[in-house]
């Protein structure tokens, strides 16, 4: 598969003032042409500053280095007018909770407006039809009255609708979808997931679908990449990482998770809380929690190695399994 | 809205009934017109008769009672010094005052609101940190220690601008600049808070994840939300337009209402400061009128939340 996104490295500093707290910590990723990945793990782990980072919008208190290229085309440290012809044109992104991510004073058919003159060069008449037509095609009944509403007017899931209607508008090439169902109804999320589903069969998008929730990603992705304290822990083909999970955080999240078809089982919490960012120990920053834990675990951070095909882990236990 | 609008308009009419109450007690509890206007020496026939003339032997009450009559029939009454109607006495004064206080306003807006906006935006760098320091400066010192210092050196020391008097416009300079000065300081904080809050907000990343640039997510997006809270502050400096000057006017011997409330308390003139409270309370109660109707304008929240308020 042809590569669309490839991040590096990607490290981040937040500068806090007296001191620098660093929130990640060389993360790689790829995303190829039409692949749809899923990143999981606990908030705070880094899921979204990652993609934040890589689209520049972290803001001035943020140190971002590593490598970040679109096409072969490096992302980090390009000026401003090039980051801004790459965002929402290229790489669109849709955020968490809808309703704040609407601005409050401009209607629905400006905010998808402004996008549509940005990158399509529509304006009047035009972008008024296109914004009508993309409303329709997010699934917004009555897309011609709709236009005119402010985000206050609609519901959660009509406000997730017209984000996603936004991000349609620049013809992506990919779309970040950051926590798109965590602030809706278990049933809307249903629809919102279905829609991005289709959007993304019916347009070859490549998609990266960011969640605390493994079931979410699980029936929306090719492949997974787990994170944890800043760092990715486990990557994986989706039916690989399910059925042979390396990571022991990973088999922690699936132990946590129901299983629909498969005897009733108790499910099983991972003890204790993610470390702060100020905070790591100094190995591997799962081995407070780690059921299995070694005494070397807590010396080195174990590197991402590779456990199978398109398999990778950062675990000691990996790399003894592949020795022995 | 017809019924958002009336109940205002009540509120604002009790509003100028308890400003008017409330100066009728504290001038009647603050000294005797007669012994101030008269001097205590006079004889008491004399002190018993301007009493009487003035209704001031009658009791409180019923003075009360007079009183609110006059002014609903639209009778501000006279001045005790002169004799001449309380109204005019203000009316004439009311150029004078405006002539300051509204090029101030436009200082302080013209200043303030950009300052504000440019240190957000800068926000922790030096000039975010300079701007704040003069905006501290600027509304923490006193306005007649200001405007003393100012007299100090552009006219004791410089000899560049007259210290007192409203002979021509030169002769406003240092009064506005003084007016200016703390109100653009205020202003300047609150729209940097303001900007900064909104520039948190989220909308404002979606704003730049759709592509747009800086300037625009800034001008777009940014400032019709951070105008919402900066209309608060600019609409009560509007309603102290006719009594915001009351010190500044003093210390450069302007001629304006200011000066006439000063003189007006100190004599106990009791028709001409009720009318001076009774105009600043208008103005104000105008002015918080117009800042209700322009939420509903900028705040489309507001606006829905209302039409549905009045079924």
């Amino acid at each position: 598969m042809e590569t669309l996104v490839a991040l590096r490295g990607l490290t981040v500093d937040f500068d806090v003032g007296h001191r620098v707290i660093r929130a990640l910590h060389g993360v790689d990723i790829t995303v190829g042409k039409g692949e749809a990945v899923g990143l999981v793990g606990e908030s705070g782990s880094g899921k979204s500053v990652t993609w934040l980072a890589a689209l520049g919008l972290l803001g001035p208190r943020a140190r971002v280095r590593g490598s970040v290229t679109l096409a072969g085309q490096e992302l980090l440290g390009a000026p401003a007018r090039a980051l801004e012809a790459v965002r929402g044109r290229r790489i669109a992104m849709i955020f968490q909770d809808p309703a704040s991510a609407l601005n409050p004073v401009h209607r629905i058919g400006r905010q998808i407006g402004e996008a549509l003159g940005l990158h399509r060069g529509l304006d009047g008449g035009a972008a008024r039809a296109e914004a009508r037509r993309l409303l329709d095609r997010v699934g917004i009944a009555d897309a011609a009255r709709r236009l005119t509403d402010y985000p206050h007017q609609l519901s959660g899931g009509m406000n997730q609708r017209v984000m996603i209607a936004m991000a349609l508008a620049g013809e992506p090439d990919m779309l970040v979808a950051d926590e798109p169902t965590t602030a809706l109804d278990a049933t809307i999320q249903a629809q919102i997931l279905d829609l991005l589903r289709e959007l993304r069969r019916d347009g070859g998008m490549s998609m990266v679908l960011i969640s605390h929730d493994l079931g979410v990603v699980a029936e929306n992705s090719d492949r997974i990449c787990v994170m944890y304290a800043g760092r990715i822990v486990e990557e994986a083909p989706t039916a690989e990482l399910f059925a042979a999970p390396r990571h022991p955080y990973t088999s922690g999240l699936l132990a946590a998770l129901p299983d629909l078809d498969g005897p009733r089982r108790r499910l099983v919490a991972i003890p204790g809380t993610v470390p702060e960012p100020a905070h790591l120990p100094p190995g591997c920053a799962f081995a407070p929690r780690c059921p299995v834990v070694l005494p070397v675990c807590a010396t080195a951070v174990p590197p991402l190695e590779s456990a199978g095909p398109g398999h990778r882990a950062a675990c000691v236990r990996v790399r003894r399994a592949v020795a022995a | 809205m017809l019924r958002y609008l009336s109940t205002r308009l009540v509120r604002a009419l009790l509003t100028i009934c308890f400003v008017v109450t409330f100066a009728f007690v504290i001038l009647r509890l603050s000294g005797d017109p007669a012994l101030l206007i008269l001097s205590p020496d006079a004889p008491p026939e004399a002190i018993e008769a301007f009493r009487k003339s003035w209704g001031l032997d009658r009791p409180v009450w019923e003075q009360y009672v007079r009183y609110f009559g006059a002014i609903a029939e639209g009778n501000l009454g006279r001045s005790m010094r002169d004799g001449r109607p309380a109204l005019d006495l203000v009316l004439e004064r009311v150029p004078a005052t405006l002539a300051l206080t509204i090029p101030a306003l436009i200082l302080k807006l013209v200043i303030g609101i950009p300052a504000g906006i440019y240190a957000a935006l800068h926000r922790n760098k030096l000039a975010d940190r300079m701007t704040m320091l003069f905006s501290v400066a600027g509304f923490t010192v006193p306005s007649f220690v200001l405007g003393l210092v100012l007299v100090l050196i552009f006219s004791v020391n410089l000899g560049w601008l007259p210290s007192g008097g409203q002979d021509s416009w030169i002769h406003g300079i240092l009064p506005v600049i003084t007016l200016g000065t703390a109100g653009a300081a205020v202003l300047a904080r609150f729209t940097r808070s303001a900007m900064l809050e909104v520039l948190g907000q989220p909308y404002i990343r979606t704003a730049s994840a759709k592509g747009l640039a800086w300037h625009r997510v800034v001008v777009d997006h940014a400032l019709p939300n951070a105008a919402i809270p900066t209309v608060t502050i600019v609409g009560f400096m509007v309603g102290s337009l006719v009594a915001g000057a009351v010190v500044v006017e003093s210390v450069f011997s302007w001629p304006g209402v200011g000066r006439l409330l000063v003189v007006a308390v100190a004599n106990r003139d009791l028709a001409v400061v009720q009318t001076i409270l009774l105009f600043v309370a208008a103005t104000m109660v105008c002015a918080n009128l117009t800042v209700d109707m322009l939420y509903g304008w900028i705040d489309p929240r507001l606006r829905t939340r209302r039409v549905a308020g009045a079924g």
